[in-house]
């Protein structure tokens, strides 16, 4: 099985990345955005998805300052 | 008295823990690969970039066969200190409370910082001259040391903030100024100021060897000489 997990900063938690890129938007002509957050993509094959919870919280993600999502993507594709 | 200085690949503050130590007694190095602490009284985790900081800071370096031991060692009350990625690592762990973010400033920042000493009785402080503060270099890009607000709470209830940041010199964002905290057993210990790059006047303060000695009585206190 193909997954993404998508980790990103826990709601709350200062996210100077997301501010400056917030910040850098405007200065480029795009206007309204808001609330940008930078987090982390990672895409896996694995056997067992019933295991990506526990990879997730044991190391892709630090549960104490980031919310993890899972996303299966389909079969693994052959390469 | 015997220091063992944990070496990790990306390691790069190990050398200077190591004199630093030696200026206070005996030190060897660890591998990050063994199984075995080689009979060492206290242990340090240095600074730098262990396993090349992949993923997240210290959060590859915690599963080295090492760190196993360096658990169990802590376990059983042995001292423990980190430094910079070396708290990162121990935070990682579980061996210490709370997380190291990217500073405010998203820059490296290299420079001296004055701590206060928050509590001098301590296993890692009660070297320190009483009310004056450390001047000790911080060097990092990672080193806002963050928990949750209830965390900060119980942290300060339980005395286990050791240094802050003096008062206006918060270099990285840190929550509550905080420069380094211990477990709540007091036998871990965690500060992002590199107290091995300040044990000689030369370096431009020896501050950093009140840490050292401070280990040292408590080892010496416990273990006879």
């Amino acid at each position: 099985m193909r997954a993404r997990v998508l980790v990103r900063p826990k709601a709350g938690i200062l996210d100077p990345q997301g501010q400056a890129v917030e910040r850098a938007l405007p200065a480029l002509g795009f206007s309204g955005v808001r609330n940008v957050h930078i987090g982390r993509l990672i895409e896996l094959d694995v056997d067992d998805p019933a295991h990506l919870p526990e990879m997730c919280e044991k190391l892709l993600s630090n549960p104490l300052i980031e919310d993890y999502e899972i996303v299966e993507t389909g079969m693994r594709p052959d390469r | 008295m015997k220091f063992g200085i944990v070496r990790f690949p990306g390691s790069c503050d190990d050398v200077d823990a190591l004199i630093a130590a030696e200026r206070v007694g005996e030190a060897t190095m660890l591998w990050h690969a063994d199984r075995d602490l080689h009979g060492v009284d206290a242990v340090i985790v240095p600074g730098g970039f262990s396993y090349g900081d992949y993923l997240r800071v210290g959060a590859i370096a915690r599963f080295a066969p090492v760190m196993e031991e360096v658990a169990e060692f802590a376990r059983e009350g042995g001292l423990v200190l980190g430094i910079c990625n070396g708290f990162q690592v121990l935070c990682e762990a579980g061996l210490l409370p709370g997380a190291l973010l990217p500073n405010v400033s998203l820059r490296f920042i290299c420079r001296q910082v004055e701590l206060d000493v928050v509590r001098g009785e301590t296993s890692f402080t009660r070297a320190c001259e009483p009310s004056r503060p450390l001047s000790i270099p911080i060097k990092h890009t990672t080193g806002r040391y963050y928990a949750s607000e209830p965390d900060l709470d119980a942290l300060e209830t339980a005395g286990q903030v050791l240094l802050r940041y003096a008062p206006g010199q918060n270099p990285n964002g840190s929550t509550r100024d905080i420069a380094g905290v211990c477990n709540r057993a007091g036998n871990v210990f965690g500060l992002m100021p590199h107290p091995e790059h300040a044990v000689d006047p030369l370096m431009g303060s020896a501050d950093g060897l009140s840490i050292f000695e401070s280990m040292r009585a408590q080892v010496g206190d416990r273990i006879p000489a």
